[in-house]
C-alpha cells in the first residue's frame, strides 16, 4: 500500500478521550502501549503520525518519594516478562528422527537434578554429535534414581531437553538405589548391546562418575580416558577426535585419540543454551538381567555434621546479627542435622568461632541447601554463598538483599520459626519411630 | 582351650596384600612413597591390630634403581613393631613403560589373598585410576572404591565404610576376595622409620615384561594450566550488553512469604528440606 499515513480523525479523538465508552478498543486498536499499572496510557500516535509519549504514565516512585523512571526494562511488570518468554523463545527446536550414531552420557544426577558438571557433559556431547550438520547424531542420556528437575510435569522434562539430551533412558528401579555398582553395570551393559553407541561419555566426579565409568570401560575392554579436559577434532584418529587428559596427580596433560568410553572434567564443553531437544523417553528392550551382587549396601551412616567441614557441608544452618537465642540456634542445628555457620557480625560478638564464618573472608561454601537466620545478605556474605542451590532465608525485613537471593524466605521471628520448625521435625521422626 | 583359642584367632586372619606404587613430590618432582598406597598401607596396618594373625604382603611391580628402592623402603618404614611381617615386599621386576597389570593379576591369581588393598591412582605415568578396576575385571572380584575405614572381618565378609563426598559415609558389607582402594579420605599414614626401613628386603621376582605400545604412542607434556571459563554474554542490544555487566547476577526471584504464622513458615521451610532430602 501506500506510505500515507491515513488518518482516522474520530478514532484519534476517542483514544484521546478516557470517558469514551470505545476508549480501550481504539487503543487497542491503535496498538498503544500503556504505562506500568496499566493506568494512564504513555504512546500514542500524535496528529501528525508522530509517536507522542506521556512522561507522566510511566515510572514509578522510588525509595526516596522521588518519581523514578527506569528504561532498562526491568521495573515494567508487563515489558520484562515480555523479554524473558523472548528469551526463552530462542532456543531454538531441534529433533533428531534418524541419528547417525549415538553418544550416550550417563549424569551423576546429584539429588535428582543435573549439576553442573553433567551440563558441561552433556555439551561436550553435543560437540561430538552435531559435529557434522548433515548427518548429526542422537545423545541418550541414562539417568539412574529419581529425577526431581526444577518444577514438574512437562517443565521437567524440558530441562532435560534443554541440556541437549535427544533420548533418555531412564531406570528408576530400587535396586539401583545407593551404591550398587554392579546392577547399574549390567543395566550399561544392555544398552550397549542393544545401540551399540559410537561414544560413552560419563563425568569424572567423585559423585558416583569415576567409579562407574571405569568400571565400564573395562568391562568393554576399552581403554578410557580419564580427566579429560578438551576435545578437538583430528582426522588422523580413528574415531576422529582427539583428547588432552590430565595425568599423574594433575602433572601431566597426555594427548590421545579420543576411545569409545571418556571421563571428562568439570568445564570440559560450554553447556548447550541455544537449542532445545526431543528428551524422548526410551525403554530398553531386553530385560537386564539381575545379578546376584556381592557387595550389600547397609545404608549411610549418620556422621557428626559439626565435624564435617564447612566447605563442604550439604545442609548449613548459619546464624546473623538477627539471632538473639543461641542455645535455640545451636539445638536446632543438632535437631535438623545441619552443619552450623555464622555471619561476620554473629563471629566478631563472638557468638560463633571463627571457623565457622561463612562469605568472602571466612569459607566458600557450597551447600546444596543454605538456611541464613538473621542475615541481612552483604555482598560479601553473598558471594561466600554463590555456590550453593537452595537458599532459605529467615529474616525480619523484607527488604534486604539475602531475600532476593533466597529461593523461599520467610519474613518473621526468626527464633519463633526455628521453634517451630524444630518441633515440627521432632514431630515427624517420632511419629515416624512409633511407626516402626 | 588356650590352642583351641590360637587356632580360632589364626582363622580369623585375613592375608592382605598392598599394592604400592612409586610417588612423585609435588613441587620437586622427585621420587618418594605415593601419599594413597601409604594410606592403603596405614589401613592394612589397622586390620593386623584388629584381627591379630593378619598377613600383610607388600607388592610392586616395577624396576629397580636408586631412586625407586628409597622410595620403597619410605612404605618399609612403616611397620616398626616386632614381627609384624613387613621385613621385606614382593618386587615384581619390569623394565620403565612396561605394563603392570598382567604382572600384577598373574601374582595376586597366584597367591590369592583375600584382601588387596591399591590407592586411587598414580602419582606417576598414565595415572589414569583404572588399575584397580582392571584388576578387579581380570581376576572377577568385587571392588570398592574410596575407603575410608575397614569395620571389621567375619568369616569371610568384611564390613567397610566408604567415604563419600561432602563428608557422608555409606557402611557396605562385601564378600571376600575383594579389592579395596583408598584415597585421601582414608586415615593419613604414619612417618616412616628409617632403621627398619634400612634392614628390610625386596624379594625381587622376575616377570615377563609386556610393553605398554599404546602409552608410548600419546604425546605427554607438562600439564598446561586450564583456561578460566569466560562469563559469555549473548546480548542483541547494548542495553542488554550493559544489564548484563552492571546488574547483580541473582535475580531470579523466589518465594516470599510475609504475614504468615511461624507454623505456616516453619511447614513451607520443612517442604523444601524434605524435598531436597537433607533431613536424615
Amino acid at each position: 500500500m501506500s506510505e500515507i499515513i491515513r488518518r482516522d480523525p474520530r478514532r484519534e479523538w476517542i483514544a484521546r478521550n478516557r470517558l469514551h465508552p470505545e476508549h480501550a478498543s481504539v487503543l487497542a486498536a491503535l496498538g498503544v502501549n500503556r504505562g506500568g499499572d496499566g493506568g494512564a496510557v504513555s504512546e500514542w500516535l500524535g496528529p501528525n503520525g508522530v509517536v507522542r509519549k506521556n512522561p507522566r504514565a510511566i515510572g514509578f516512585i522510588g525509595p526516596n518519594g522521588v518519581k523514578r523512571i527506569d528504561r532498562s526494562g526491568l521495573q515494567q511488570g508487563g515489558q520484562s516478562t515480555a523479554t524473558t518468554t523472548a528469551a526463552r523463545d530462542s532456543r531454538r527446536t531441534v529433533t533428531i528422527d534418524q541419528p547417525a550414531f549415538l553418544v550416550v552420557v550417563v549424569p551423576d544426577l546429584t539429588g535428582g537434578r543435573l549439576s553442573g558438571h553433567d551440563k558441561d557433559l552433556l555439551g561436550l556431547a553435543r560437540r561430538v554429535a552435531d559435529a557434522d550438520a548433515e548427518q548429526p547424531g542422537a545423545v541418550v542420556a541414562i539417568l539412574f534414581g529419581e529425577h526431581k528437575g526444577e518444577g514438574g510435569g512437562e517443565l521437567k522434562e524440558q530441562a532435560l531437553g534443554e541440556a541437549g539430551i535427544d533420548r533418555v533412558v531412564h531406570l528408576d528401579d530400587e535396586f539401583y538405589a545407593g551404591f550398587a555398582p554392579e546392577a547399574r553395570l549390567a543395566a550399561l551393559s544392555a544398552v550397549e548391546r542393544e545401540m551399540t553407541p559410537r561414544f560413552w561419555l560419563l563425568p569424572d566426579s567423585p559423585l558416583g562418575g569415576a567409579d562407574l565409568g571405569r568400571r565400564l570401560a573395562l568391562r568393554l575392554g576399552e581403554r578410557a580416558a580419564t580427566g579429560v579436559w578438551q576435545v578437538e577434532a583430528d582426522n588422523e584418529a580413528p574415531l576422529g577426535w582427539r583428547c588432552t587428559a590430565r595425568g599423574a596427580a594433575g602433572s601431566l596433560d597426555i594427548q590421545r585419540p579420543l576411545p569409545r568410553v571418556a571421563l571428562a572434567l568439570a568445564e570440559c564443553a560450554e553447556p548447550v543454551d541455544e537449542t532445545r531437544h526431543a528428551a524422548e523417553h526410551l525403554a530398553l528392550a531386553a530385560s537386564i538381567p539381575t545379578t546376584l551382587s556381592r557387595i550389600e549396601d547397609l545404608g549411610q551412616v549418620a556422621v557428626d555434621p559439626a565435624g564435617v567441614a564447612l566447605a563442604e557441608a550439604e545442609f548449613i544452618l548459619s546464624g546473623g546479627n538477627g539471632v538473639k537465642q543461641w542455645d535455640a540456634f545451636h539445638h536446632a542445628a543438632k535437631v535438623l542435622g545441619a552443619t552450623e555457620g555464622a555471619s561476620r557480625v554473629a563471629v566478631d560478638d563472638g557468638f560463633m568461632a571463627r571457623d565457622r564464618q561463612v562469605g568472602a573472608t571466612g569459607t566458600w561454601v557450597t551447600a546444596r541447601v543454605y538456611m541464613a537466620v538473621g542475615i541481612s545478605g552483604a555482598i560479601q556474605h553473598l558471594q561466600g554463598i554463590q555456590r550453593c542451590d537452595k537458599v532459605v532465608a529467615i529474616n525480619l525485613d523484607p527488604g534486604c538483599d539475602i531475600i532476593k537471593r533466597a529461593d523461599l524466605a520467610v519474613i518473621g521471628d526468626s527464633t519463633q520459626i526455628l521453634a517451630a520448625l524444630v518441633a515440627m521435625v521432632e514431630q515427624q521422626r517420632g511419629g515416624q519411630r512409633d511407626a516402626a | 582351650m588356650q590352642p583351641d583359642l590360637q587356632q580360632k584367632q589364626q582363622q580369623q586372619g585375613i592375608d592382605v596384600a598392598v599394592l604400592v606404587s612409586i610417588g612423585r613430590h609435588p613441587t620437586t618432582g622427585r621420587a618418594r612413597r605415593a601419599e594413597q598406597d601409604a594410606r592403603g598401607l596405614e589401613l592394612a596396618l589397622a586390620i593386623e591390630a584388629e584381627l591379630p594373625g593378619t598377613r600383610i604382603s607388600m607388592l610392586h611391580a616395577g624396576s629397580q634403581d636408586d631412586s625407586s628402592e628409597a622410595a620403597l623402603r619410605g612404605y618399609l618404614g612403616m611397620a616398626t613393631g616386632v614381627g609384624m611381617g613387613l621385613e621385606s615386599m614382593t618386587l615384581l621386576e619390569q623394565p620403565e613403560g612396561s605394563d603392570a597389570i598382567p604382572a600384577l593379576a598373574k601374582h595376586l591369581a597366584a597367591t590369592s589373598p583375600q584382601l588387596v588393598i591399591t590407592g586411587a591412582r598414580a602419582e606417576r605415568g598414565e595415572g589414569s585410576g583404572l588399575l584397580p578396576y582392571a584388576l578387579a575385571e581380570h581376576l572377577g572380584w568385587p571392588l570398592v572404591n574410596s575407603l575410608a575405614s575397614v569395620e571389621k572381618v567375619e568369616n569371610g565378609v568384611v564390613t567397610l565404610l566408604q567415604a563419600l563426598p561432602r563428608g557422608q559415609r555409606r557402611r557396605l558389607k562385601v564378600r571376600l576376595p575383594a579389592i579395596i582402594s583408598v584415597d585421601e579420605a582414608a586415615p593419613a599414614a604414619r612417618q616412616s622409620a628409617f632403621g627398619p626401613a634400612r634392614r628390610a628386603t625386596f624379594a625381587i621376582t622376575p616377570t615377563t615384561p609386556e610393553a605398554d605400545s599404546e602409552l608410548a604412542q600419546w604425546h605427554l607434556a607438562p600439564a598446561r594450566k586450564r583456561p578460566k571459563r569466560l562469563k559469555i554474554v549473548k546480548a542483541a542490544s547494548a542495553r542488554d550488553r550493559f544489564k548484563a555487566a552492571a546488574s547483580k547476577s541473582e535475580g531470579k526471584g523466589g518465594q516470599v512469604l510475609t504475614d504468615v504464622t511461624p507454623e505456616q513458615g516453619a511447614e513451607a521451610i520443612y517442604q523444601l528440606l524434605k524435598e531436597e532430602d537433607v533431613l536424615r
